[in-house]
């Protein structure tokens, strides 16, 4: 007989997929931090993505707006970059969100000692630990981040039609709103990643015995 | 496999725990083997270190010193994959707190040791229904171990012990969270397996129920051995309480 034990990857997701259902809410709470910090990131930069819209449009009376909005652009120009302010304020957002998740995937990793230790009775390997929880943080940041690049786009567009009027919507620049959208999407992955490592590696390398010892 | 076949083996096994900086010697020396298809008992007070022995037995921590042999293979030999394969194949466990997977129904549970063993996934929903059957929970098999009563959630975690067909299943105080009469329906289903399915069955107690089961019985005192007790002789010594 072959010395093998495996977990074959569907079966993973499926087991993170229902692991997530069944703790709906602590899945929510870590989850939320990555929303609003995804959010936060994407409104900025869509913000900017709707003002070089309106910029490379041309018409005077954008331009004028544009100023008017506090916006340091002259004639000819074309592109709008974040300013020091935005970028700093956007990573400090970010690292509290890490630090947030980190906090939350720890509190949920304690919570499930017994289960883990459980599992390695029955033949779990290290790794397979160490997936299930990159799967779950995969999915919670997936769902976040989507949820999240959503909003900020959604309030982007909004704040700005306060500012602009109807200017937005005759320039709206489609393409770069997506791409903005999917970078901050997968910028709120990583995050989620990020913040479930060191508890996952914490998880995994766990002895049975160990995790069975801790009261619940 | 003949009868007389050890399937479990230690020698001189010491473990020692870092209190602080105090050493704390739990076992101290213990050579005893045990064979194949019985069904044993290791009776001991609390803190004797009754529940360290079995965590060596199973595999789930090394000793100091001295060696443990699970079907003639020193355990401190293997890596963590064979370790893994060990736990996964040849042992089955079931806890005094049942240690179902809260968010897996009962059938789920079930399987999960089927699926980690390789078994392809309705190979394993029908060898899971079955286990589930014998344990007479069959109609249970969608329920959360939350929805489930203590003995059932002992049950499921009988029949999980049994998913991959394992030579040895062990039982750490498998009726300390049960009331009387269940946690005696538990030991009867052990029995029962044990004697179906040639299943060797090693239970840390001190439930003295246990003792009318046990083809032997292993008393444990301040991490060494007291007595070991056959069946025949432990009649005796019950009739002589009783």
């Amino acid at each position: 007989m072959e010395k093998l034990v495996a977990l074959p990857f569907t079966k993973s997701v499926e087991i993170a997929y229902k692991s997530i259902r069944a703790r709906f809410f602590r899945s929510l709470i870590t989850t939320l931090s990555l929303v609003l910090a995804v959010a936060f990131l994407c409104y900025v930069q869509a913000g900017n993505n709707i003002a070089e819209g309106i910029l490379q449009n041309g018409d005077p009376a954008g331009l004028q707006a544009l100023v008017r909005a506090g916006f340091d652009v002259e004639e000819g120009d074309t592109v709008i970059g974040d300013t020091a302010k935005q970028r700093w304020i956007v990573l400090l957002s970010l690292l509290v969100c890490v630090v947030g998740i980190i906090n939350a995937q720890l509190m949920a990793v304690t919570e499930r000692f017994r289960e883990i230790g459980t599992m390695k009775c029955l033949g779990a390997l290290d790794r397979f630990i160490l997936r299930l929880f990159l799967l779950e943080a995969t999915i919670q940041g997936l769902l976040g981040s989507l949820t999240g690049a959503l909003i900020g786009l959604l309030f982007a567009v909004f704040s700005a039609t306060l500012v602009f009027g109807s200017l937005v919507f005759s320039s709206l620049p489609v393409k770069n709103l997506a791409m903005t959208m999917l970078a901050a999407t997968a910028v709120g992955c990583l995050l989620s990643l990020i913040g479930v490592v060191y508890p996952a590696v914490r998880a995994a390398r766990m002895e049975p015995v160990e995790a069975m010892r801790v009261e619940e | 496999m003949s009868d007389e076949h050890a399937i479990i083996r230690t020698t001189d096994v010491v473990k020692t725990f870092q209190l602080g900086n105090q050493p704390l010697e739990v076992l101290k020396g213990i050579s005893l083997t045990i064979v194949a298809g019985r069904y044993v008992s290791i009776m001991g007070p609390s803190g004797s270190g009754k529940s360290t022995l079995f965590n060596m037995i199973g595999g789930l921590d090394k000793p100091t010193s001295g060696k443990v042999f699970i079907d003639e293979v020193d355990i401190a030999q293997l890596d963590a994959y064979e370790l893994a394969w060990l736990r996964c194949r040849k042992i089955g466990y079931i806890f005094q707190t049942f240690n179902l997977i809260p968010v897996m129904t009962a059938l789920e549970n079930v399987t999960l040791p089927m699926t980690f063993a390789g078994t392809g996934s309705d190979e394993a929903m029908e060898r899971g229904m079955e286990l589930l059957k014998t344990v007479g929970l069959a109609d249970r098999h969608d329920h959360k171990p939350s929805e489930l009563s203590g003995g059932q959630q002992q049950r499921v975690a009988v029949a999980r012990a049994l998913a991959n067909g394992p030579a040895i299943v062990l039982a750490d105080e498998p009726t300390g969270n049960l009331d009387l009469s269940t946690g005696e329906e538990i030991i009867n289903l052990l029995k029962q397996m044990s004697a179906d399915r040639g299943v060797t069955i090693i239970s840390a107690t001190h439930d003295f129920k246990m003792l009318n089961v046990s083809d032997e019985v292993i008393w444990i005192r301040d991490g060494l051995i007291d007595k070991i007790e056959q069946r025949d002789e432990l009649k005796i010594s019950i009739g002589t309480i009783e």
